[in-house]
């Protein structure tokens, strides 16, 4: 329960900023994707359900508010977050290089998925120039905020593992 | 005990995957070829989300205004001064304008052209969050159904159009705005009333802060010029008829010779966009 409200305020939070802060502070009309960062992140953090689940409500706040119809982002969402739960062997919170390769690569995904289903389905070929002023910067802008956002997202999650490991210890 | 209760009804990760798959496209399905309305979906974020975002919003704004100011002190001075020598040579014109305004009346009464764009009752409101990804130009603004906003309501700001209402929950509306990609509005010139499609386009967007239009169909002769106003057209079935759509930039004829397309400006801010108001009028169609 605890896990559960901590890990909502924190998408509550990115959300918020993603939408009202960043749009503000963006470098040429470009925002950073926070809420990629925290999927990402709990995917490879705690595995392959969670990711799923924060995923999946991540996306759904993004339809309600800003998608065309119900459930598109959800998806995609939860395929990253799933998909990011698979490295979780791999992962040692000491080491930074293998959550900023899995949030890059999904943040790279995302775009690339974005790009085919609302730009090239519309005859919008010019692959090119999209690469270059819409994912390339939004890419580097992620990166640049991930270095903050991982660290506290893994800093709450490693105090979450610790109050939950002792309350176990209580009933065992 | 708690962790044994689990392990118990453990369903795998995979099925889970599968049923939430499975859930996703079936509620893209209702709401895509439906139409089904998200109403309890949208009250319940509405409620929770949207009073934050407006809280931020305020207190962003609120800071970036201070920032501004400092900025901006000087730069007013200098305006000043520039505006005292305009002030004087536009009261000048002022003069040879009014008599023209007064002929200009009498002769719109002759007409009975006066009932032509009549007021249009409207709301303000502000916008409180901006679409978040960098795809589309989608915003919030935070008044609903509540305040008697409804889909397809046109959003105006500097008496230019800035979009359609096309979602609104109990106490906030998702506004298109007209330079997004996806978005497209019938238009047509005002002094030849020439019809025409205007579209959105992300790249023209980034590169000149252009939005493209296409086939403007002109009788052989006409010639339209740059700085032509584009306004809504009357035969779109979405959007009031002469709301003010932006100024052409540029022009060429097409390969076909018949129809032209170009660019034109924006007649609103968009990079600077904070009150809007909504039209309470939506466009009367006849049904077929």
């Amino acid at each position: 329960m605890r896990r559960k409200i901590t890990v909502f305020l924190i998408i509550a939070i990115c959300f918020l900023l993603q939408s009202t802060l960043f749009q503000i502070w963006s470098f040429a009309s470009i925002s950073p994707n926070l809420l990629i960062v925290v999927t990402s992140s709990f995917g490879f953090m705690r595995g392959r359900r969670e990711g799923m689940w924060i995923g999946f409500f991540c996306g759904l706040l993004l339809d309600i508010f800003f998608g065309e119809a119900i459930g598109l982002y959800a998806l995609i969402y939860m395929y990253i977050g799933y998909l990011n739960g698979m490295f979780r062997k791999r992962f040692f919170p000491e080491e930074i290089k293998l959550p900023l390769i899995l949030i890059s690569a999904s943040d790279l995904a995302y775009n690339l998925l974005c790009y085919l289903l609302f730009f090239f389905l519309r005859r919008r070929f010019q692959f090119g120039y999209y690469f270059l002023h819409i994912i390339l910067p939004e890419l580097v802008y992620t990166i640049l905020v991930t270095v903050f956002l991982y660290y506290i997202i893994l800093k709450v999650n490693q105090k979450l593992e610790v109050i939950e490991r002792r309350s176990a210890g209580k009933f065992v | 005990m708690k962790v044994k209760r689990k392990s118990k009804f453990h369903i795998p990760t995979r099925y889970i995957l599968l049923g939430l798959t499975c859930l996703c496209v079936a509620a893209m399905f209702l709401t895509l070829a439906l139409k089904l309305p998200m109403g309890p979906l949208n009250t319940v974020a509405g409620y929770v989300f949207v009073p934050m975002q407006r809280g931020i919003n305020t207190a962003a704004g609120w800071v970036s205004d201070k920032a501004d100011n400092l900025k901006s002190l000087k730069s007013v001075q200098e305006e000043n001064a520039q505006l005292q020598k305009q002030v004087a040579e536009l009261q000048t014109q002022l003069g040879t304008m009014k008599l023209e305004q007064t002929e200009l009346d009498t002769l719109r009464a002759l007409w009975q052209l006066d009932q032509k764009y009549p007021g249009y009752e409207k709301v303000g409101a502000r916008v409180i969050s901006k679409g978040s990804g960098n795809w589309f130009s989608t915003f919030l603004i935070d008044k609903g159904s509540d305040d008697g906003i409804e889909k397809d309501m046109n959003v105006i700001a500097d008496s230019g159009l800035v979009g359609i209402v096309v979602d609104v929950g109990p106490n906030y509306a998702k506004v298109r705005s007209v330079i997004d990609d996806a978005s497209n509005v019938s238009g047509m010139t005002l002094t030849t009333q020439d019809y025409c499609v205007v579209n959105g386009n992300l790249i023209s967007m980034n590169e000149s802060r252009v939005i493209e239009f296409t086939d403007l169909k002109c009788e052989e002769g006409t010639v339209i010029e740059v700085g032509e106003q584009i306004v809504t057209s009357n035969i779109s079935d979405k959007y009031l008829q002469g709301i003010l759509v932006g100024y052409i930039q540029t022009i060429e004829p097409d390969s076909n010779h018949l129809t032209s397309s170009g660019t034109l400006t924006p007649a609103v801010d968009f990079a600077h966009l904070e009150e809007v108001l909504v039209i309470l009028e939506k466009k009367q169609v006849v049904a077929e």
